[in-house]
């Protein structure tokens, strides 16, 4: 093998972007927000990634995924830190990765409508657009969803179930 | 469970600072917490396929789930604590129901949804406020692990308590299997805010939250929800206690001989 370039941190966030979310293939993990740091000192490169829920297990796949496609460019001195606070919020996800999301079939999280920190019993539930139709004459199934991430609704006016990436803030 | 990342060293400062004693004394008491969220989210995993219908079957499985990820961080921190090469592995794998320090109530068996329901109710009040004393903890990882988990645990209490409403002001036998599910598990929720000499020592140390406040936002969250479900709030009951030292009920051991099966036939098996 070709002795690779010394590498910048810049060339490891391009590459970073090829790495995806094994659940939703569409968004690469800088879309996801869990790339928290990336640090290269000589030739040791560190990259700190923040779960999303704490049993997400796709952690793992992508921690490896991100040591698979390092050591594809030839890096060999690799670290892949899990940090833990500050904890991830849907906030940190962008927009384009909002916008691939819809597109799949996924709605995206809307902003500011985390029931996360205040117990609102039988609260009123988020008015989600449904990603098929766009009509968001919609209701919530269920607040667990098909992974730890989403909530399940439903469509009122195409009838389509489909997924709610939850606001987690 | 072995992945491959490891945890940032800068969430982990205190650790070289502890006296070897403290070091130890902390070193059992995140054992205790791993303990519990292990045992409780096994008992939800046996759900798995067998809910009343799908959408609450993938609840008791996403709760199952985030308990575990939560276990997952406190056996790996116990782990750096204890400093004696187990891994998180060795701790959840290898260790016997004497040795498990989880308090009584997340042992206990799933019976009907109500039971469940109940005990994971009583479980989430004590699990959400106790992780909103530990936000502040003086122990920095702990409150990174609790930062992380009082999102979800979150979630867990607002489905626990809106379940309980709805059997409890539901049919007749719903209200009935709900009446029974207290009458037989309240006994258990008094373990979890009454300190054990370890947990006294630690909270002496300023090392772990006071129980104090803890119980009083249980008791309110507890009266406000029961109220709703036009449930009797238990008067006088006398706890069961143990866990928390190792005493447990039999129950116990027939998880662990589930769950540790594969370690124990086959010692050191990887994949």
């Amino acid at each position: 093998m070709v002795a690779p370039a010394p590498p910048t941190e810049a060339h490891i966030w391009q590459l970073l972007e090829e790495v995806t979310d094994p659940e939703v293939p569409v968004l690469s993990i800088l879309d996801l927000g869990i790339v928290r740091a990336v640090r290269v000192e000589g030739e040791q490169i560190t990259v700190t990634i923040t779960p999303t829920y704490s049993g997400c297990p796709a952690m793992n796949t992508i921690a490896t995924d991100i040591r698979l496609r390092l050591l594809a460019e030839g890096y060999t001195k690799l670290t892949i830190n899990n940090q833990l606070s500050p904890a991830w919020t849907t906030d940190w996800m962008t927009k384009a990765g909002r916008e691939k999301l819809e597109a799949y079939g996924i709605a995206p999280p809307i902003d500011g409508t985390a029931s996360g920190h205040v117990l609102n019993l039988f609260g009123k539930e988020t008015a989600v657009r449904c990603p098929l139709c766009k009509s968001e004459h919609t209701h919530l199934v269920s607040q667990f969803g098909s992974t730890a991430c989403k909530a399940l609704y439903q469509c009122d006016d195409c009838r389509e179930p489909f997924d709610y990436f939850k606001c987690h803030s | 469970m072995q992945g491959d990342m490891e945890f940032a060293s800068s969430e982990n400062p205190a650790l070289a600072n502890y006296a070897p004693a403290v070091r130890q004394q902390l070193f059992q008491f995140v054992l205790q917490l791993a303990d519990t969220s292990l045992v409780l989210g096994h008992r939800l995993s046996e759900w798995c396929g067998h809910g009343p219908i799908l959408e609450q079957d993938l609840a008791m499985a996403n709760i199952a789930l985030d308990l575990l990820g939560e276990t997952r961080s406190l056996y790996q921190y116990a782990a750096e604590l204890e400093g004696q090469g187990r891994t998180e592995d060795d701790l959840a794998y290898l260790r016997s129901a004497t040795e498990y320090r989880n308090p009584l109530l997340v042992e206990q068996p799933n019976g009907d949804f109500a039971d469940t329901v109940v005990r994971q109710f009583l479980f989430d009040n004590f699990h959400y406020h106790f992780l909103k004393q530990l936000l502040t903890n003086a122990d920095e990882r702990l409150a990174a692990i609790a930062e992380k988990s009082l999102k979800e645990a979150t979630y867990h209490l607002k489905w626990s308590s809106e379940w309980i409403i709805r059997l409890g002001d539901g049919t007749e036998e719903s209200r009935q299997r709900v009446e029974k599910a207290i009458a037989e598990l309240w006994r258990f929720s008094g373990e979890l805010t009454m300190p054990t000499a370890l947990e006294k020592e630690l909270q002496a140390a300023g090392l772990i939250p006071d129980y104090a406040e803890i119980q009083a936002g249980m008791a309110a969250h507890a009266e406000q929800v029961l109220a709703e479900a036009t449930l009797a709030v238990p008067q006088q009951v006398f706890m069961l206690t143990g866990g928390k030292d190792g005493r447990h009920t039999e129950h116990l051991g027939y998880i662990l001989t589930e769950l540790q099966y594969m370690q124990r036939t086959f010692p050191g098996l990887t994949w």
